[in-house]
């Protein structure tokens, strides 16, 4: 067993059966790390880049990284990487809470499911027996009972990875749970899913650690220096599991950047109402935390005198500030309703936000919504809308599931979508917030902030403050994150140790671990072929370089309120210094870059 | 009069608002030594919303905000 790797992939067929045990290709996994590089190039390679995304010809790859499960800060992570449905490009979903580690630990560097099965199903995995079992019987059940009902059945120390009936139902922005409220949740990875029929994949394992690490001593000196940043920082420290994700309520808002009433404004009057500081104190039950986590930014929250999963920060904007609506027991109870249909708890209630504002310019009308009108503000339609969402009936039922792309394109007014790549932006305002708008416009996956968070260095001055306000060197400043998440992603560490953490203490654990001995620049030049790969993939896919875009309401409508009013993206300028210091012509990879990157196969692809 | 906004821990004895008159302080600091906030405790410090350094001078009608160690996404 090479270090920290299994050596070892399943290989499932779902329309024959079939499972087989395949070797990894030990240098292509140092080549990509393992998580998402090693998923995308898989998929790559394997030409699902240009199949229908919700056809047996998709394939969805669970996918552990080298660290997952080591003892190591925060390496309860696992990828799902797929072509999404509601992109069309690549899809790789991030998730904790402790499944990911117990495939690891049961041998497994991942498993390829393809085809699609002739009846519901699920996999059942005990170490290195892997086996299909009928899963008809738990079809229509939500995602918390179908993990407890599946646990009754294997054993309180299994795990389970399922999805609810919005995967069933192949809803768009349906997500993948594990360990009840845990999400992979963006891209639909749920809807693939759902299109193969599985329901759950169950894990047991009789290991109760890394067993093959190549230097044990080194990775215990590396983990002990990371520990040591970890517990100094303030953030990871002590801030997150005070007070979570969430406390950015108030402090984005403080910066007149969070979106309001689907960013038609960016400061809201009673974010205070939502904030992490009013969760902490009126719902909060503990902190709660992944597998192998010093950090605990979960929340546990009472909601109806239900103990459950609590929002994160983006659910609370998204039910929120972007909804108009300032009930923060019912956005408790709709992040709850997410987690129970399995649903992206962004996309959701972002795209309810964008039908609120059809509703309000007149596009939907009064008599579409079925009793329940989509006005600002109404906590009647937050809960309604996410459960029909969750599980469509009607026609305006299934566009709202779709993703506020599909849904505003239908009504003619496609710029009301705040969404990039066809998927919903995150809470940061890229008009208040210049940089973040790079790392939105350039996504692989489409809006997303956990791609090269620039929140960090522009907002909260980590690892060091910039002007918010201005473009210079934020080009650079995104390459530099998104490489290195690539990295992060693709070892199986939580992104939320880089708080701490930087690119010299990740190479530290990732040599230890693996036996390898990369220098950083090396390891930063990984995750650059990582973001490489992914472009290609998306080229494959069809992509075009107008889809590295924002919203014109970011480019041409400044901020109306608060703080930062006034202000548009600068997009256009640094666009082309971003392209430039990627090696990117017209937003793909020149030959050159990519045999810099040896990303040969690619070249005149 | 300048108000200041707390958040987070640096609301603990504090309130979350407190209505300051702007002639006792020349600068941000003033405020936060004012408060008995130990300067390692504040992490970001805006005024109006925008980032500024302790030593920047603060007048009448500012909006100071003030917060720990804090992150997430």
């Amino acid at each position: 067993m090479a270090g920290a790797y299994y050596e070892k992939i399943a290989r499932i067929n779902l329309t024959t059966g079939e499972i087989k045990i395949e070797k990894l290709d030990l240098d292509l996994a140092h080549k990509f790390i393992g998580g998402r590089g090693l998923g995308t190039k898989i998929l790559y390679d394997e030409g699902v880049a240009t199949v229908d995304p919700l056809s047996p010809e998709n394939k969805l790859v669970y996918i552990t990284g080298p660290m997952t499960g080591a003892a190591a800060p925060s390496t309860g992570r696992y990828m799902v990487v797929t072509k999404s449905p509601l992109t069309g490009m690549i899809a790789s979903s991030n998730s904790g809470g402790i499944w990911g580690q117990k495939l690891k630990y049961a041998g497994w560097d991942a498993l390829i499911v393809e085809g699609e099965a002739p009846e519901w199903c699920y996999l059942n995995i005990v170490d290195d027996k892997i086996e299909l079992l009928d899963a008809r019987e738990y079809v229509g059940v939500k995602s918390e009972e179908i993990d407890e009902k599946l646990k009754e059945k294997h054993g309180a120390d299994a795990s389970v990875l399922n999805i609810g009936p919005a995967g069933e139902k192949k809803v768009l922005l349906a997500a993948i749970m594990n360990d009840k409220d845990r999400a992979a949740g963006r891209s639909g990875v749920g809807a693939v899913m759902g299109s193969k029929k599985l329901k759950a994949i169950v894990v047991k394992t009789s290991r109760t650690k890394l067993d093959n690490i190549a230097d044990i001593d080194a990775l215990k000196a590396a983990t002990k220096r990371s520990m040591d940043l970890i517990k100094a920082n303030g953030v990871t420290g002590s801030g997150l599991r005070a007070l979570g994700t969430a406390v950015l309520v108030n402090i984005i808002n403080n910066v007149g950047s969070l979106p309001t009433r689907n960013w038609q404004e960016s400061y809201y009057d009673q974010a205070e109402d939502i904030s992490g500081e009013a969760l902490a104190e009126k719902y909060l039950v503990r902190p709660s935390a992944c597998a192998r986590c010093p950090i605990a930014c979960g929340r546990v929250v009472n909601i109806n005198g239900k103990v459950a999963g609590g929002p994160e920060y983006e659910p609370l904007w998204a039910y929120g500030a972007n909804c108009g609506n300032n009930d923060l027991n019912v956005i408790d109870e709709c992040n709850m309703l997410c987690n129970e249909y399995g649903l992206d708890a962004i996309g959701t209630p972002c795209t309810i936000a964008a039908a609120m504002e059809l509703y309000q310019r007149g596009a939907i009308k009064e008599e579409e919504c079925a009793g329940v009108p989509l006005e600002w503000g109404s906590t009647k339609a937050l809960i309604e809308w996410t459960k029909r969402m969750g599980d469509p009936e009607t026609e305006l039922d299934w566009l709202m599931s779709s993703g506020s792309a599909r849904l505003c394109e239908h009504y003619g007014m496609p710029e009301i979508s705040m969404s990039v790549k066809k998927q919903e932006m995150p809470a940061y305002d890229a008009r208040g917030i210049q940089g973040i708008g790079i790392t939105y416009a350039t996504s692989n996956r489409g809006g997303c902030h956990v791609r090269g968070y620039m929140i960090s260095p522009e907002v909260l001055g980590l690892p060091q403050q910039l002007d918010r306000t201005v473009i210079d060197e934020k080009a650079a400043w995104a390459k530099t994150f998104q490489d290195l998440t690539a990295v992060i992603d693709s070892m199986g560490h939580c992104l939320f140790t880089s708080f701490a953490m930087g690119a010299p203490e990740y190479t530290d654990l990732l040599n230890a671990a693996t036996g390898t001995n990369w220098t950083v620049e090396q390891v930063l030049e990984i995750g650059d072929r990582i973001y490489n790969i992914e472009r290609m993939f998306n080229k494959a896919a069809g992509m075009k370089p107008e889809d590295d875009r924002l919203p014109k309401r970011l480019l041409q409508e400044p901020i109306v309120n608060g703080p930062s009013k006034g202000m548009v993206s600068q997009l256009p300028l640094t666009l082309p210094q971003y392209y430039e210091a990627r090696g990117w012509v017209n937003a793909f990879p020149t030959d050159e870059t990519l045999k810099k990157l040896g990303l040969d196969e690619c070249i005149g692809k | 009069m300048i108000e200041v906004r707390l958040f987070a821990t640096l609301r603990e004895g504090r309130g979350k608002i407190q209505m300051l008159n702007a002639s006792e302080f020349a600068c941000a600091g003033d405020i936060i030594r004012h408060l008995d906030i130990p300067t390692e405790e504040v992490a970001i410090l805006l005024i109006n919303g925008f980032h500024q350094k302790p030593e920047t001078p603060v007048k009448d009608g500012d909006i100071v905000a003030l917060f720990p160690p804090v992150g997430g996404g």
